[in-house]
């Protein structure tokens, strides 16, 4: 019974969440309308939801295992900074080829994360603290090495990282062939996921969401992957952030929910002393935590540099709490020991598309800060209020 | 005697789960009134619907106070009619002083203003009254656990207090502490204040009590007078049938030798030169349950978590040997592969992710069992955790539900079946039975002797003397950081273990003198 409770609550959080983004796309897609505009839900407009806001949910993913590993890091957008700074100092000043960038940037990412989760994981120096000064550090790091200017352009190769199509292997060109197929493939693949999870559920004894419920969700994802698919099948096809997007988001949500290694960070937030005396290397799991970060930053670093075609010394801005602002409104406790892959990347879309809507509606950066602000604390009571009832 | 108190057919329903069913019972004026029962039966919840935690509304039947009905909208609301609990855990500000934390929330202020010297004067006679000599500006942290009981009851009192609750005030107290406590509480029944007690000690409440009110799976089964209390009914009607023996029968079968500790010692972690545990050398044959006694304090949390792992203290030396080769167990991972389990005294905050199912409780020590190259495998975890709840009947409606949900002893349970998962030779017990009614208290002592047989050995930490007695082969006894003492199970009794303790301790001060 109680436990009948417990998934329903589940469910219902993630419902929740589909749910408003549905709701705020809708929301948008009437306004604009109303204001005479082009629809909404067009195919550039989609495009750029997942250009625009790569770098948000990139980020987001590795927050969200630092959040349930119960730290913060507020360092992330100075990384991303420094690390754009690194890929242009690289490829444009050194005209090192994009194939060692890369990786280059990508290890650069790494160390940093690594110092500075040493000083959190091993010397249990507050996350906040040492992050806070991390945000300091590479701001300024950001500034020195660039010298205060701007580094572009870059080479078409490494603009293709944040602009770039796939390419119709198929040859049909218009609509994209292989868009259609990936986006058949990814249809079906959902929807076995959802019945494989459901016929668990049924096996472990816990109570199966209702079956009308379950098929209405699952149709309605599947008719927007359907509609955001053959949108962009006949526009340009899938953006190559979008399929970077979607294997991190599944590797991401796997390791997480189904590896030995996701579990413990879970437990290492749910209840550090307990996990510690389980035998669970504590230390070294939020050490990895950050390094994870840290990559992941210089992904979105070298993304954002690639999309403006420029490293800028201002790059990277406020990016730290627009991942910790998704982790949040994904369902994520500020204390630790849980939050989900799936619902942080709904959280970062869902900024996404009130971005773009207002944007579109002609709303002021003033009034967008301000809403986006009391959607964030809307999302947090809704948790709060849903747990304590 | 007037009837204060009249709480009847009380009502509450958690979702899913029904935790009062109708329970009735009525506090005399002026008498000390037990409630007894096992972990889950109620008792608390009971005590939260009357001190105003649920507010009314939340749940049916009515409560008479002082011949008028009670609708308490919050704790406030009570306290202000003078009820006032003391929870099992204290509500205390471990940085502040005792004055401070005596008059938080109720602070001696004129405008908002606090007079220090007004809080101190007053702090001192409510101090003298519950017999604690410490000055009012000692740091409430720096006390034991005995001392800061007393201070919950002199901010109980400083609040003109009718009706105390005490919710097990005597569970984390050693012996001398909790004789104190219960002299108090008679001290305070003759000056005219009425109590509640709810506590698993039985031996405490026949020496208190006037009446008991027993309850069994959320209703009131009984009310016994002074007359009718004997621990024998009290069991009964506690678990519903006759329980002849406290202890499961076992006959001891010791086998080869399984554990054994040499010239162990560690140093406190932070004060330098502090040696905690000073040559500590111990064994455990496998099929043995063995003890370890002593007063709180005296190291013996301490000697256990320094071998599992280094988990406390620094600058380890010594040897420990599993089936007479050295381990090493200078990790808590690599003492649990050398075979060696520990199970906390303090479960909530050492044993249990508290937020999660317990299928993930039980398969946290062990995720590489249920994995295939690092990825779990779910239905092996859910499969494991059936069937450790069936194995040691962990009452649930499903492997599904939060742990914080379970009462004490089904929480030891989920312990326990995350430590038999990794397949441990020797467990190491701490206070295996805290905070656990008579009934779980006995399916926990039937777990340890099911230990014993299959060839584990097991080594068990108590402050409990009677439980030690009833179930170890062998007992140490500790004190100040050493043994002291070894006592075949034939030897053993309190006295003995007592004076060895008592002897010592002798010996040290006139070291010191």
């Amino acid at each position: 019974m109680a436990d009948n409770q417990s998934s329903l609550g589940g469910h219902l959080r993630e419902n929740g969440m589909l749910l408003a983004l549905v709701a705020i796309v809708a929301l948008f897609s009437v306004l604009v309308s109303m204001q005479g505009k082009p629809m909404f839900l067009q195919a550039p407009n989609i495009t750029n939801i997942f250009l625009q806001n790569g770098h948000v949910i990139i980020l987001a993913l590795g927050m969200l295992l630092i959040i349930v590993a119960g730290h913060i890091d507020l360092s992330v957008g100075s990384v991303a900074a420094f690390t754009g700074a690194v890929a242009a100092y690289l490829t444009v000043v050194l005209k090192l080829p994009i194939s060692v960038v890369i990786p280059l940037t990508l290890i650069v990412g790494g160390l940093i994360g690594a110092a500075q989760g040493y000083w959190v994981a091993y010397w249990r120096i507050p996350s906040f603290i040492v992050t806070l000064a991390g945000m300091l550090v590479f701001r300024g790091a950001t500034l020195w090495l660039l010298g205060g200017q701007n580094i572009g352009p870059f080479p078409k190769a490494f603009q293709a990282m944040s602009s770039g199509f796939i390419p119709d292997l198929t040859g049909i060109g218009k609509p994209h062939g292989l868009t259609l197929i990936v986006t058949a493939i990814a249809i079906a693949v959902v929807i076995w996921i959802g019945l494989r999870s459901r016929a668990r559920d049924a096996e472990f004894g816990i109570a199966p969401e209702p079956t009308g419920l379950f098929w209405g969700r699952t149709l309605i994802i599947a008719a927007a992957m359907a509609f955001v698919g053959w949108q962009l099948a006949s526009f340009r096809g899938l953006p190559n952030v979008l399929i970077v997007l979607a294997a991190l988001t599944i590797l991401y949500a796997f390791f997480t929910e189904n590896t030995v290694q996701g579990r413990r960070i879970y437990a290492v937030g749910g209840n550090y002393k307990a996990a510690k005396l389980s035998g669970i290397q504590t230390e070294r799991l939020v050490f990895f935590c950050f390094v994870n970060m840290g990559v992941l930053a210089a992904l979105a670093g070298m993304m954002v540099t690639a999309r403006l075609n420029s490293a800028t010394p201002k790059a990277g801005t406020g990016f730290e709490l627009d991942a910790i602002a998704a982790v949040f409104i994904g369902g994520a406790s500020m204390a630790g020991g849980s939050g989900k892959i799936i619902g942080v990347v709904i959280g970062a879309l869902i900024m996404g598309v009130m971005n773009m809507g207002m944007s579109i509606l002609g709303v002021g950066i003033d009034y967008q800060q301000m809403i986006k602000g009391l959607v964030l604390l809307a999302a947090v009571i809704f948790d709060v209020y849903n747990k304590n009832k | 005697m007037t009837t204060l108190l009249e709480m009847r057919g009380i009502t509450k329903v958690f979702p899913g789960v029904k935790a009062l069913d109708r329970v009735s019972l009525t506090v005399e004026a002026g008498e000390i009134h037990a409630i007894c029962g096992e972990n889950g039966a109620g008792k608390s919840t009971l005590m939260k619907v009357l001190s105003g935690v649920y507010p009314h509304g939340t749940y049916d039947g009515e409560i008479i106070y002082d011949g008028q009905p009670l609708h308490n909208r919050s704790i406030r609301d009570s306290e202000e009619k003078g009820i006032i609990i003391i929870h099992q855990e204290l509500a205390l500000i471990p940085l502040l002083s005792i004055a401070e934390n005596l008059f938080m929330g109720n602070e001696v202020a004129t405008n908002g203003v606090i007079s220090w010297p007004l809080a101190m004067q007053k702090t001192g006679e409510l101090l003298r009254q519950v017999g604690l000599n410490e000055p009012p500006s000692a740091v409430v942290g720096k006390l034991g656990v005995g001392k800061q009981q007393l201070i919950e009851i002199a901010k109980a009192l400083s609040k003109n207090v009718r009706l105390l609750i005490l919710d097990e005030p005597t569970a984390a107290l050693q012996e001398a502490d909790a004789d104190r406590l219960l002299d108090l509480m008679l001290e305070l029944k003759a000056q005219g204040v009425t109590q509640i007690i709810i506590s698993h000690k039985l031996n405490e409440i026949g020496r208190v009590a006037d009446r008991i009110t027993v309850i069994r799976d959320g209703t009131s089964v009984s009310t016994l007078t002074k007359e009718e209390i004997s621990e024998d009914r009290i069991i009964r009607d506690m678990v519903g049938r006759d329980m002849a023996h406290r202890y499961p029968e076992r006959t001891p079968a010791p086998g080869e030798m399984l554990f054994q500790v040499e010239n162990w010692s560690c140093m406190h972690p932070e004060q330098a030169g502090r040696q905690m545990i000073k040559g500590v050398s111990l064994n455990v044959r496998k099929g043995e349950i063995v003890g370890i006694a002593g007063l709180m304090g005296t190291g013996r949390t301490e000697l256990a978590m320094s071998i599992f792992g280094r988990s406390y203290g620094k600058g380890h030396a010594g040897t420990v040997k599993m089936n007479g080769k050295p381990v090493d167990v200078s990790t808590v991972t690599k003492a649990i592969a050398a075979g060696i389990s520990y199970v906390t005294e303090d479960r909530k905050a050492l044993g249990l992710i508290l937020e999660e199912p317990i299928l993930k409780n039980i398969s946290l020590a062990n995720l590489m069992g249920i994995a295939r190259r690092h990825v779990l495998d779910k239905r092996r975890e859910a499969q494991v955790a059936e069937g450790y709840r069936k194995q040691l009947a962990i009452r649930t409606p499903g492997v599904q539900q939060k742990v914080v949900n379970l009462s004490g002893g089904n929480q030891q349970k989920v312990v326990l079946s995350k430590w038999l998962f990794t397949e441990p030779q020797l467990l190491i017990l701490d206070e295996p039975t805290r905070g656990i009614d008579v009934g779980a208290k006995f399916e926990i002592y039937t777990i340890m002797k099911d230990l014993a047989e299959q060839g584990r050995g097991v080594l068990m930490i108590s402050s409990e003397m009677p439980e030690l007695l009833g179930m170890c082969d062998r007992i140490y006894v500790m004190n100040e950081g050493r043994i002291v003492g070894e006592l075949t199970r034939d030897e053993a009794s309190q006295e003995k273990i007592m004076a060895l303790i008592v002897k010592d301790n002798g010996k040290t001060t006139g070291k010191v003198a």
